[in-house]
């Protein structure tokens, strides 16, 4: 399995999404996924990872008290008609500290679509931090579609942390992603996604969070913009069952001919529990336009400068 | 520099400048000043291109710039600090500086802008230009925007507006600074009369024309027609 050949697509997929994955093939933990098989797996003494043995996916297991560790496991698809599920475990021990890179990158020149289905589960011990980054990345010339729907279960422990960082900025046709969240007391999860859409391209985002522990905390900061036909949806809930805090800010960039919707719903079961929903869908501000043309920009230069900010 | 020759402009109804006419020369610091809705603002929109007037024309170093975009006067040389400065989502200081410099700064360059306004760089530098920083915040980045552009001509549009006590002392530094070391010209609209005693000249706007051109802010006292321009707060202080 650890005899890795990997093709001119393979490398750019990697770079698109694994965050300098190919300088770190071999160097820490790390799990290379491609058209559906596992083909790289490497270990280090702090962090294990077992192949599932009755389902697609492995198994990771983070020893206790393990600092400043980055495992990458980035997944490519270069093949048409490929429809992959997977399915990965996440056990962070406690008072861990480590950083998690995924990604998937889909390169599909023929006329059947690419699928990916990623189910993870994240289990943190008492005072665990992750910081999770995740980026998705589609190219090729074919007519097929590149599908990708992520879902996350998070469990966090007493004091646990977590940090998503997700991104999808180009090139995927569809994906739903499904973020569910148990927090105990004291736990923290923080939630930052970047979503663009172009062409025909849906993205629709889901989030569904029980704080169920004294203090603990969810903070979900959304940034989107939709272009051209495509549409986006964003679905939130969060519920407040103890004294508690959520905040949920969704920020949307509408140009063109594309749909938005963005639904908020926060639960308060608890008179202690501290909900925040913030939502706003516009286009680009002509104030904004403005200001970067007295800059210099063009109209065009600005507009791009404002969605690169946006979504930085 | 710049010259206004019989600009009018009108919206929703009124005209908002009469005939204007305006000549403001190489290296001067020049106030304009006169009551709200006397068209102050309006002046400073028509050069920047961000308001088109119905008629008159501009001249900008001997070039009819009257129907060129925002885009080709900032190319020309003419920068403009906006009396409400844009807020950003995530678009950084440094990054509306570099825009302004019209390239990448070096951390210290970059810095030093943020320093002339009394800001520390290190702190702000990486803030967003959005509501989390204040109002006296944003305007003083708002003028070391202006800086940054290095321009032949630099418009602000009551840079007073909305700053409090400590920040309008320094403010004032700021234009005593440039009127020391800035080589280009600069058009400040304001009703401070310690801004308007840094200038070369004074211009009173009254119902959209110039009523008249003085050297000091004591001259504007004796000005007709003053009594109506009831925003000139004398002595105060922001």
């Amino acid at each position: 399995m650890n005899k890795l050949n990997l093709t001119n697509i393979d490398t750019t997929l990697l770079e698109a999404v694994a965050d300098n994955g190919n300088a770190e093939i071999g160097k820490g933990a790390f799990s290379l996924r491609k058209n559906g098989k596992s083909v790289f797996i490497n270990n280090t003494p702090n962090i294990t990872i077992v192949p599932k043995k009755d389902l697609p996916g492995i198994d990771i297991y983070f020893r206790a008290e393990t600092k400043g560790e980055t495992m990458r496991m980035p997944v490519v698809v270069t093949e048409e008609d490929i429809n992959d599920m997977v399915y990965n475990d996440f056990y962070v021990g406690k008072n861990a500290d480590v950083t998690i890179v995924s990604g998937c990158g889909i390169h599909n020149d023929g006329n059947k679509d690419s699928v990916h289905n990623g189910i993870h589960r994240y289990y943190l011990e008492e005072g665990a931090r992750v910081l999770y980054k995740e980026k998705h990345y589609g190219e090729g010339s074919g007519e097929g579609k590149r599908i990708l729907n992520p879902e996350s279960e998070v469990h966090l422990g007493k004091n646990a942390y977590m940090e998503m960082d997700t991104v999808q900025i180009k090139g995927v046709d569809s994906t739903i992603r499904s973020t569910t969240g148990v927090l105990e007391d004291g736990a923290s999860l923080i939630v930052k996604e970047k979503i663009m859409t172009h062409g025909y391209q849906s993205a629709e985002t889901r989030f569904d969070v029980q704080l169920n522990g004294k203090d603990s905390r969810v903070q979900v900061t959304s940034r989107s913009v939709a272009t051209e036909n495509s549409t986006q949806k964003f679905v939130s809930k969060v519920y407040g069952n103890n004294e508690c805090f959520g905040h949920v800010e969704c920020d949307a960039i509408i140009k063109d001919n594309a749909k938005i919707i963005s639904i908020p719903e926060i639960i308060a079961n608890n008179i202690d529990a501290n909900l925040i929903h913030e939502a706003a869908i516009g286009k680009i501000a002509g104030a904004q336009i403005v200001k970067l043309m007295t800059l210099g920009l063009t109209e065009e230069e600005a507009e791009q400068e404002i969605i690169n900010g946006f979504l930085k | 520099m710049l010259e206004l020759k019989n600009i009018n402009f009108s919206a929703g109804g009124q005209n908002i400048l009469k005939d204007l006419s305006l000549k403001i020369s190489t290296g001067k610091f020049i106030a304009i000043t006169g009551p709200n809705g006397s068209g102050k603002s309006t002046i400073a929109k028509i050069i920047m291109g961000i308001e088109k007037p119905n008629n008159g024309q501009i001249l900008f170093n001997g070039i009819d710039i009257t129907n060129t975009s925002i885009t080709e006067r900032a190319k020309l040389g003419i920068s403009f600090g906006f009396q409400a400065p844009v807020q950003f989502k995530g678009l950084t200081v440094l990054d509306l500086l570099n825009l302004s410099a019209g390239k990448k700064l070096d951390y210290s360059e970059a810095r030093s802008y943020l320093y002339k306004v009394g800001l520390c760089g290190s702190k702000y530098l990486n803030r967003e230009v959005d509501s989390s920083l204040s109002g006296g915040e944003l305007k003083r980045v708002e003028i070391a925007n202006v800086l940054a552009r290095n321009a032949k001509l630099s418009i602000f549009d009551e840079p007073e507006a909305g700053i409090d006590l400590w920040s309008f002392n320094n403010l004032i530094q700021v234009f005593n600074d440039m009127r020391a070391e800035y080589k280009g010209s600069i058009i400040v609209i304001s009703h401070q009369e310690r801004i308007l005693n840094i200038a070369d000249e004074i211009v009173l706007i009254q119902d959209g024309s110039v009523n008249k051109k003085v050297r000091t802010s004591k001259d504007l006292d004796n000005a007709s027609g003053l009594a109506c321009c009831c925003q000139l707060k004398k002595g105060e202080t922001a």
